[in-house]
């Protein structure tokens, strides 16, 4: 059986781990975009990349947009690929920092082995989707107009009340005071 | 005739074979006019129901026209009466019979031996159903050769569509007795695990008995769609906690009521196109099947009933019986006692109560009954219920 659900049918593949991971990886661009335009300075200091705080405020808007288009699009495949290219961009970028004699080449190397796992988990991702995605299931058939009901519902609705339930499918007469809302009757003992 | 023959594990094929023949003088022959793939069928189709052996035709969903009449069954039946014919066989004079208990007839199984080593005591013969109740050749054919005819039909009138009325057969019945073994009060919840074919007549008999609240429960989207056509509110359980959203729904009560129309086939579904999908489902096999019985038991309100129509054939695992006992549940269970209930339902289809054909996504001849088979199982291309027409 193909294992659907409401989110993923509309999606048009099948596989809901691969779709949480491409949520996260969604939310994760959003969440690094605001960073990076939040703190662009501290970055770059972080970096030794003075003087190149509007490049990482602009690759935060980036990284936004493609947050955006992951969570929003019926398909997010191009956008995981959109992803991918990305971190292209970031680890090129990063590069140009280890170059001379940049006192934080140490974080620049952190950053980047951070960037390059980020990129593994955007490939495999990316790559998954596009496996899934020539074949879409069929649109969803409609079936909100089968009531089964050929007056409508709230002329159904109970009109069976006339059938006497046997007495062996009865519920025990013990049992009724639970199972029926509480009347008012005596006062509850105070605790 | 052609009728669709199991040959094995998922292996079902239309085949041509010999024309029934009255053999007894209760029987009666019955060209059939329609049939239909039931979610019972599934187990036999997946070989998860033992008993079956190669060259058994199918079915137990069937109507169409009398033809032939043994002697002793002619002041009941003639030639040319239209009829339903009940998936389980009734002899209509043992006790059982007298007290209603159609599905555990005593007389009507001729393996009955095989049935009490494994229940105890034997039950009714049922179509198309394995050796283990009677072996009766089924009902996905051309003819049908029914015993005890004299008793085993459900008269109906010309005038209404046949797709009206084939599930007086099996499934409207089941759904109906599902709710009714709730004794439903006009306050109730009625929570029902499985919106296949049983879960959607248990929905609509649960809103013609007058409950105030119906929850479906299933994971596929047009299931749920039908479901809440029906009136229900839906739960995706792949999307949702169960138990969490029932406690919302009822003021952290739980539901009065709770129905399993899920049984033991839901997650036996064999082959899958993916490996990844194969795993999953293997490990559902072990974990969610006692999973939809547990839930239930644990969310049923105190003194609630748990109604049990889907179908389980033998040993079940850490069923919370503690929970049970103490919150004193009600458990009513069994095969449909069809009989039991079609004159009143086949008066409900007449006064437009409801119309039960709103099931079928699905109807092709009976040549296609086997790709149909794998559609049904697979739940691909909306297919909910399948009519087959010979
Ligand atoms: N008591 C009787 O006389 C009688 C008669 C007919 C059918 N049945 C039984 O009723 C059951 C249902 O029949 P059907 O024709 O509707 O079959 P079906 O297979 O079409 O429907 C079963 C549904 O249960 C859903 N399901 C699976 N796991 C679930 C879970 N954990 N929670 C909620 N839903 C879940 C599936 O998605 C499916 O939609 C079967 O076991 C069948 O054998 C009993
Ligand atoms: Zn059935
Ligand atoms: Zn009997």
């Amino acid at each position: 059986m193909r294992y659907e659900t409401e989110r993923t049918r509309r999606r048009g593949h099948a596989d809901t781990a691969t779709d949480t991971l491409a949520r996260g990886l969604g939310i994760f661009s959003i969440a690094l975009g605001i960073a990076e335009i939040a703190a662009p300075r501290a970055l770059a200091r972080a970096l030794g990349m003075k003087g190149q705080e509007g490049l990482i405020a602009g690759y935060g808007v980036r990284e936004i947009a493609t947050g955006i288009g992951i969570l929003a699009s019926k398909d997010p495949t191009p956008w995981i690929w959109g992803r991918v290219a990305g971190d292209g961009l970031d680890l090129a970028t990063l590069a140009t920092a280890l170059e001379g004699r940049n006192p934080k080449k140490g974080n620049v190397g952190i950053a980047m082995a951070a960037v390059a796992g980020m990129t593994a988990l955007d490939v495999y991702c990316a790559q998954t989707l596009s496996r899934e995605t020539p074949h879409p299931l069929p649109p969803m058939q409609d079936y909100s107009d089968r009531t089964g009901y050929p007056g409508g519902i709230e002329q159904s609705h109970g009109a069976a009340r006339d059938f006497e339930v046997p007495r062996d499918f009865r519920a025990p007469e013990a049992m009724r005071p639970y199972t029926q809302p509480q009347t008012p009757q005596r006062p509850m003992p105070s605790m | 005739m052609k009728a669709l023959v199991w040959h094995g594990t998922t292996d079902i094929r239309c085949d041509s074979v010999p024309d029934p023949q009255i053999e007894h003088p209760r029987d009666a022959i019955i060209k059939v006019t329609s049939c239909a793939i039931c979610g019972s069928d599934l187990h036999l189709y997946d070989h998860f129901m033992p008993g079956m052996k190669s060259g058994d035709i199918m079915g137990h969903e069937t109507m169409g026209e009398v033809v032939e009449v043994g002697a002793e069954s002619k002041g009941k039946l003639k030639v040319g009466d239209r009829v339903v014919i009940p998936f389980t066989i009734i002899c209509g004079e043992c006790d059982q019979c007298k007290r209603g208990n159609f599905s555990v007839c005593e007389r009507t199984n001729r393996n009955g031996h095989i049935a009490a080593k494994a229940f105890g005591h034997t039950t009714a013969g049922l179509f198309g159903y394995t050796h283990l109740t009677g072996g009766y050749p089924g009902g996905q054919a051309e003819y049908l050769r029914v015993p005890f005819a004299d008793a085993t039909h459900i008269k109906v009138p010309n005038g209404i569509p046949d797709e009206k009325l084939l599930f007086l057969s099996d499934i409207f019945p089941t759904g109906w007795q599902a709710a009714v073994q709730c004794d439903i009060e006009p306050t109730d919840t009625v929570a029902i695990w499985g919106a296949g074919p049983v879960g959607q007549m248990a929905i609509r008999s649960a809103i013609l008995l007058g409950a105030k609240q119906v929850i479906a429960i299933d994971r596929v989207p047009e299931r749920l769609d039908m479901a809440r056509a029906g009136g229900a509110i839906t739960i995706n359980f792949d999307e949702e906690s169960v138990i969490e959203r029932l406690n919302e729904l009822t003021n952290g009560k739980g539901p009065e009521k709770c129905i399993d129309a899920v049984g033991m086939e839901a997650h036996a579904a064999g082959t899958v196109d993916a490996m990844y999908d194969r795993v999953k489902q293997a490990t559902m096999m072990e974990t969610d099947r006692p999973h939809v019985l547990r839930e239930m038991a644990y969310v049923c309100r105190p003194a609630g009933t748990l109604s049990i129509p889907g179908v389980y054939g033998g040993l079940l695992d850490k069923i919370p019986f503690g929970a049970i006992m103490n919150k004193g549940l009600t458990i009513r269970t069994g095969q449909t006692h069809v009989n039991r209930w079609t004159d009143d339902l086949l008066r409900r289809i007449e006064e437009g109560q409801i119309d039960p054909s709103f099931v079928i996504t699905h109807t092709v001849g009976l040549n296609e009954g086997p790709d149909m088979y794998k559609i049904f199982r697979d739940k691909q291309d909306g297919c909910i219920k399948v009519v087959l027409k010979p």
